[in-house]
């Protein structure tokens, strides 16, 4: 059977399994739609989350990423690991003590105020945004390269199925087939790594295979990491595994980086909220463990697959006559994700560093002399010949192998589930925001149990519409818009919670003042660095690090502003001295 | 507060230091900071700070949060604040 006949089995039957346990799972009550009753096990929410939290950007894109910067790719495995202990540690619990069903809205009650709870609303749904608009991509990014449909289709159709499962069921249908969802997406993950470590290294576990020999080929019993560090110098790229080399980041950039992904996770508003749904904080501990434990299965695998991606793509394609390359390299550059010049007019294609022609590839329509699609963009006078896209490394991987055609299905079906389910957590974070913060909370306190749950439906309807708009008018690639959410989670949210915990005396005046102060430096840096071209000012900060510095401001704004300010209330100073104490959490309470 | 749960509190906080130390030498020592001193070193294929960098952080932090869980789970019952 064809790639295409496969593809659409795979993915026909995962969606008609999200779909038949949304039916399943389907609620009438604001507690089920929000919280899914509290009653979620910590081993499924711990799969839940981890479906949640790994987006279109862990599956898609961080291998490809990681594979390009060697070293440098531990910023994204660290820093979107290291944020579960912060979570676990500093969060978790008790937010789950509290047990509301919001991140506003614990903000609005421990912060005792109004502008606060508003604040907090708009941040998440800032924060959301920016990052549903990433998964939505990664949908039509996928639904293009497998189903050979447009990208834009692509995203409407996954519109479609995530606004029939969120809409139906909330937070309960989300959990459930997060759940389903996790359990795909890790399979096709690790099967075509475990396939690729046995054919590179012969160890059928791909943590261990990249650190070991290369079986088969010139290179047998070599390291594999050694042969990689001496093909990337050969071909003038830094040695794959040396921190900080020429064309890597400094070691002040990789260090705030790093920080800035793992608070920004641990401040994520649609990882917070999953640990309301577990029953009591126990649970929420304890889930915490399960979450990040099913991640590493797929974070740790992702630099195994990293390399072996680049062993691969380098001794297949580089110095290889065009009519000569495999197969995958033709599939691919049809989606204009791969894209060759033959500058020296040899007919071989030549990969080294830099880029080979101006800005993303804009093909002509026409063939060359040899079949390849010819390019209007401006060639540089670097010898690299070739663009590929990083994105398309774990999606190509199983093609790079020549794995059976399922497997290469069932990545498809992977790469889907993946984004299909950060979009959905995401989406109701967006209309819980609005349906009980806004609507409920401040506008209609009156409002009965019908009106909100048709309100909270209403606002998935609108986000899942937002949502495909960015997909289609994406604002950058995947990976940087993702980033960008990070930085504002980790400016806005991580410190105000964490000092809500932690300090009594920490006050509505402090939080307010440190939540603008930290969003608005960290958004104006962003803004200035991404869109306005200018250059790192602030001691060579990258755009993607800045929301350590973020933090910073924020805590530091948050502390000195309350030291100048009354204390809270007793009441709310009570609520603290409550939280820190297990006993007695009952299930979300909805004053 | 009684003494017992200032006691508790203060017991939590210790606990939360001492894990959140190790979080940060891992990652942040061995995986940026003194990597080039620790990729001198080498397990089989694998430089040591690269290692750390790419793998190591990753496995120490799920053992982490798994011993605050039974550390927390044992500390509550001695102050019999469980669930």
């Amino acid at each position: 059977m064809s790639i295409l006949a496969w593809t659409y089995i795979m993915v026909g039957l995962s969606f008609g399994l999200y779909l038949t346990i949304a039916w399943i799972s389907r609620v009438n009550t604001t507690k089920g739609f929000y919280v899914a009753g509290a009653g979620v096990s910590p081993l499924a929410n711990g799969m839940a989350t981890a479906a949640d939290w790994m987006s279109a950007a862990s599956f898609i894109s961080m291998a490809g990423l990681i594979s390009f910067m060697g070293y440098t790719g531990c910023i994204y495995l660290m820093g979107w690991t290291g944020g579960y202990v912060l979570l676990a540690l500093l969060l978790a619990p008790y937010l789950r003590k509290f047990g509301k069903y919001t991140v506003p809205d614990f903000v609005g009650d421990r912060y005792y105020s109004d502008v606060a709870r508003v604040v907090a609303l708009i941040c998440a749904i800032f924060v959301s945004f920016t990052y549903v608009a990433g998964q939505m991509r990664g949908v039509g990014i996928v639904f293009s390269r497998f189903l050979e449909v447009d990208v834009n289709t692509g995203v409407l159709i996954g519109m479609g199925i995530v606004f029939f499962y969120a809409g139906l069921g909330g937070m309960k249908g989300i959990t459930y087939t997060q759940v389903a969802q996790y359990c795909v997406l890790i399979f096709a993950y690790i099967i075509p790594a475990v396939a690729i470590s046995l054919q590179i290294t012969g160890n059928p576990i791909p943590q261990l295979g990249f650190g070991g020999m290369i079986e088969g080929g010139v290179d047998t019993g070599k390291y594999l990491l050694d042969t990689l560090n001496a093909l990337n110098t050969d071909l003038g790229f830094a040695e794959y595994t040396k921190p900080f080399g020429a064309g890597n980041k400094s070691m002040i950039d990789v260090f705030c980086i790093t920080f800035a992904l793992m608070v920004g996770t641990a401040g994520l508003p649609h990882v917070i909220v999953r640990f309301y749904t577990v029953p009591n904080v126990r649970g929420a501990r304890l889930s915490a463990g399960f979450a990040l434990l099913f991640i590493a299965i797929l974070y740790t695998t992702a630099p195994a697959v990293a390399s072996f991606a680049r062993y691969n793509m380098i001794n297949t394609i580089n110095d290889k006559a065009y009519t000569e390359a495999p197969s995958w390299f033709k599939n691919w550059e049809t989606t204009g994700l791969i894209a060759w010049v033959d500058k020296n007019d040899d007919g071989v294609i030549n990969y080294r560093p830099g880029d080979p022609f101006a800005g993303k590839p804009s093909f002509t329509g026409e063939k060359g002399a040899l079949g390849q699609g010819l390019l209007s963009n401006t060639p540089t006078d670097k010898e690299n010949e070739l663009y590929i896209d990083r994105d398309i490394m774990v999606l190509a991987n199983p093609e790079i192998a020549n794995l059976p055609p399922w497997v290469i299905a069932l990545v498809a079906a992977g790469g889907l589930a993946a984004a299909l389910s950060t979009a959905s957590g995401l989406l109701l974070v967006i209309s819980s925001s609005i349906a009980h913060d806004l609507y409920y909370r401040l506008i209609n306190r009156e409002a009965t149990e019908k009106q909100r749950l048709l309100v909270g439906r209403v606002m998935i309807g609108i986000a899942v519409c937002i949502a495909g708009y960015f997909g289609i008018n994406p604002p950058g690639f995947v990976a940087q818009v993702v980033a960008f959410a990070f930085g504002l989670a980790a400016s806005s949210f991580f410190p105000i919670i964490v000092l809500g915990i932690f300090s009594k005396r920490t006050n509505k005046e402090g939080a307010i003042c440190g939540m603008v102060a930290g969003i608005s430096f960290t958004a104006f840096y962003i803004i200035q660095l991404k869109f306005l071209g200018v250059a790192p000012w602030f001691i060579g900060i990258s755009a993607e690090g800045i929301g350590t510095v973020g933090m910073l401001i924020n805590f530091a704004v948050t502390m000195l502003v309350s030291q100048f300010t009354p204390p809270p209330p007793q009441d709310v100073q009570d609520l603290v001295e409550s939280i820190r104490f297990p006993r007695g959490a009952g299930a979300g309470i909805d004053h | 507060m009684g003494k017992d749960l200032k006691q508790y509190w203060s017991r939590n906080l210790k606990l939360m230091a001492i894990l959140l130390t190790i979080w940060a030498i891992v990652s942040y020592g061995c995986g940026i900071l003194f990597v080039e001193q620790l990729n001198t070193i080498r397990i089989g294929g694998f430089p040591l700070g690269f290692w750390f960098a790419q793998q190591g952080s990753i496995y120490v932090f799920v053992v982490l949060i798994f011993v605050y869980y039974f550390a927390m789970q044992k500390l509550d019952e001695e102050f019999d604040v469980h669930e």
